[in-house]
């Protein structure tokens, strides 16, 4: 195992894990506030990819898909709000679950009828195609980086919009303790609303980024949101700072995982066994990781809510 | 005898008329078609047990449904073909799984403790990936099905088809037998307040286990008639959408009523072989009238016909 290959793989954990911030972000804020439960989250990852394939497409430019599709998904996030989230705020877990899994059926098969049923492609900017390098000999892929640079001023832009400001500041407050902050006279209508529009955005601009790297597919959302959910339920429900270290703890013990388990098993069992085994572990991995921190911290590791 | 009480006993009349039915119309594919729903309906109740009324929503229901299924099969590999040994030990193999998932589960409440069930899932569903002996991602084909004896040959469909429904009879009215009994009231206690039933000297933790265990062994039985039904088992039947359809199954026939899971499978499955049958792009009806029942059925179907207030 060398360096180089220690680096790239801890990059690209970090890669994926700032992209999966970015759509976790939303859903801990979402759920954290308005206690809504939300399985179409990764629909709107999934409208976000697609709509930035089809501008990439007819534009050209990845640059102009980018703002495009990060605009359109807030639309259809502010659409789902106010025709329907908006009147699950009241209702249980379990109804949000069949109505927000009714939505994604919903969004699925749209996106069937608009772009048909196979995956379609989003190439990465034609200038960022070449590899740079960082250290002497460790080379990394440009367009990588740039989705690493652009995730973490995301994630910097949104610790100081949740502790800096004067809408960040009612966000918290909602997330603590959601009927005090209304009794305190908090607009929480259009608070929530403001807040789903946000997470949709994030998502979108987490779905156009991914795109040349995953697939565009449908089906892409299912996959992801249950690597949000998880992380949300690792940094405690709520939490921006939880799900930030979720996130990227998650994307290097995924990475990481699938890159060294297989290699490292070979140390210590057969070959066989250790084929079958390193692929199965590292999927776990992630799983694992969360059932031991909901064992010895139930509340997540960040709780929100005091 | 009211005419309420009837109506379980019309439509197990009705279940038995099918295979004569559908011989009689020359639909023998409406056998198979029943006997899913019914096997998807054993899975159902048995959720629809741990959440309706121990208030457990678990979303990992279908590992246990995967590990029946499993078991049967690889059993079936190494030549153990008895439906008497096979079958048992699916339902047992589902139970300690339940019982080990539930063990640590059962310690975190709510949502958490939907995720945590869903993690456990997700670790079942990849080690059936990583099983590359008995086909791993491609999954698994049963070379016959299981022998049942007593002359009776399951590879008939029809015979297949009446084991199921007594099968299904049996959990129901074991199901229902556990709800009306002391141990089926103290869960729905520590569904209402937990906090009072201990309190009260119940060991409450101790009971929501047994009652995870349980639905977890009936899953198995219902993922080892599966794999009869299929004659095939693959990780898909342990992915987590298919928890999400089991949740679905018994909040759309009713959380929490006797014949929730039962009628939420039996309306899930019904729905889509129609709208499939209509239009290639089934998922958008089907989930605009599932989003219709959240809003126009709150208590699902079963609580359209219920009287007010009863559950």
């Amino acid at each position: 195992m060398t360096t180089t290959l220690l680096v790239e793989q801890l990059l690209n954990g970090l890669q994926f894990g700032l992209m999966l911030f970015l759509i976790a972000a939303g859903l801990t804020l979402v759920f954290g506030i308005m206690d809504v439960l939300n399985l179409a989250h990764g629909s709107l990852y999934m409208i976000g990819a697609y709509v930035a394939a089809s501008v990439a497409q007819v534009t050209g430019s990845f640059w102009v898909a980018l703002p495009v599709a990060t605009l359109v998904t807030g639309l259809v996030g502010l659409l789902l709000e106010t025709t329907l989230i908006r009147r699950l705020y009241r209702r249980d877990h379990l109804a949000q679950v069949l109505a927000t899994f009714a939505v994604i059926l919903v969004a699925d098969d749209t996106v069937k009828l608009i772009w048909g049923p196979a995956p379609i492609m989003l190439s990465a900017p034609a200038a960022l195609a070449g590899p740079v390098e960082l250290l002497p000999g460790v080379l990394y892929p440009s367009y990588r980086l740039l989705i690493i640079g652009v995730g973490l001023a995301l994630a910097l832009a949104l610790y100081l919009f949740v502790t800096k400001t004067r809408t960040g500041m009612l966000v918290r407050a909602g997330s603590s303790n959601r009927d005090m902050a209304s009794l305190m006279g908090v607009r929480v209508d259009r608070l929530f609303a403001t807040i789903f529009v946000l997470g949709a955005m994030l998502s979108a601009v987490a779905g156009a980024l991914l795109g040349p790297l995953l697939a565009v597919e449908i089906g892409m959302g299912e996959n992801i949101l249950i690597l949000a959910l998880v992380i949300i339920v690792i940094g405690g429900i709520g939490s921006i700072r939880g799900a930030f270290v979720g996130a990227v703890l998650v994307g290097i013990v995924d990475t990481a995982g699938r890159a060294f388990l297989p290699d490292l098993l070979h140390r210590f069992l057969s070959n066989a066994v250790a084929a079958q085994l390193g692929p199965a572990l590292a999927a776990i991995a992630i799983y694992v990781l969360m059932a031991a921190v909901l064992f010895f911290r139930p509340q997540g590791l960040f709780p929100a809510r005091g | 005898m009211t005419r309420r009480d009837l109506l379980p006993w019309v439509l197990l009349m009705v279940a038995a008329l099918v295979p004569w039915l559908a011989g009689l119309l020359d639909q023998g594919y409406y056998v198979g078609f029943v006997r899913r729903m019914m096997i998807f309906a054993i899975a159902a109740a048995s959720l629809n047990f741990i959440m309706g009324y121990g208030g457990m929503v678990s979303l990992g229901h279908a590992a246990f449904f995967g590990i029946g299924a499993y078991v049967v099969a690889i059993a079936m590999v190494h030549g153990v073909t008895s439906a008497w040994i096979a079958w048992p030990l699916a339902v047992l193999f589902a139970a300690l799984a339940a019982l080990a998932i539930g063990s640590i589960s059962l310690r975190t409440r709510g949502v958490y403790f939907i995720m945590i069930t869903l993690a456990f899932a997700q670790m079942v569903y990849y080690l059936a990936v990583g099983l590359k002996h008995y086909g791993g991602e491609d999954g698994l084909n049963l070379a016959q099905r299981s022998v049942i004896g007593l002359g009776l040959d399951l590879a008939s469909e029809t015979t297949l088809y009446y084991v199921v429904l007594v099968a299904l009879a049996t959990v129901m009215l074991l199901l229902n037998r556990a709800v009306g009994a002391r141990y089926g009231r103290v869960l729905m206690g520590i569904r209402e307040n937990e906090t009072r039933m201990e309190a009260i000297g119940f060991a409450t933790y101790r009971y929501k286990l047994v009652g995870f265990a349980i639905a977890g062994g009936l899953a198995g039985l219902a993922g080892a008639l599966f794999a009869n039904h299929n004659l095939f088992v693959s990780p898909a039947a342990l992915h987590w959408t298919q928890s999400a359809t089991l949740v679905v199954m018994v909040l759309l026939g009713g959380i929490g009523f006797r014949y929730g899971g039962l009628a939420g499978a039996v309306a899930l499955l019904m729905l889509e072989e129609l709208l499939a049958a209509l239009t290639d792009y089934w998922h958008l009806p089907l989930g605009l009238i599932l989003l219709a029942v959240v809003f126009f059925a709150p208590r699902g179907l079963a609580g359209l016909f219920a009287r007010r207030g009863a559950a």
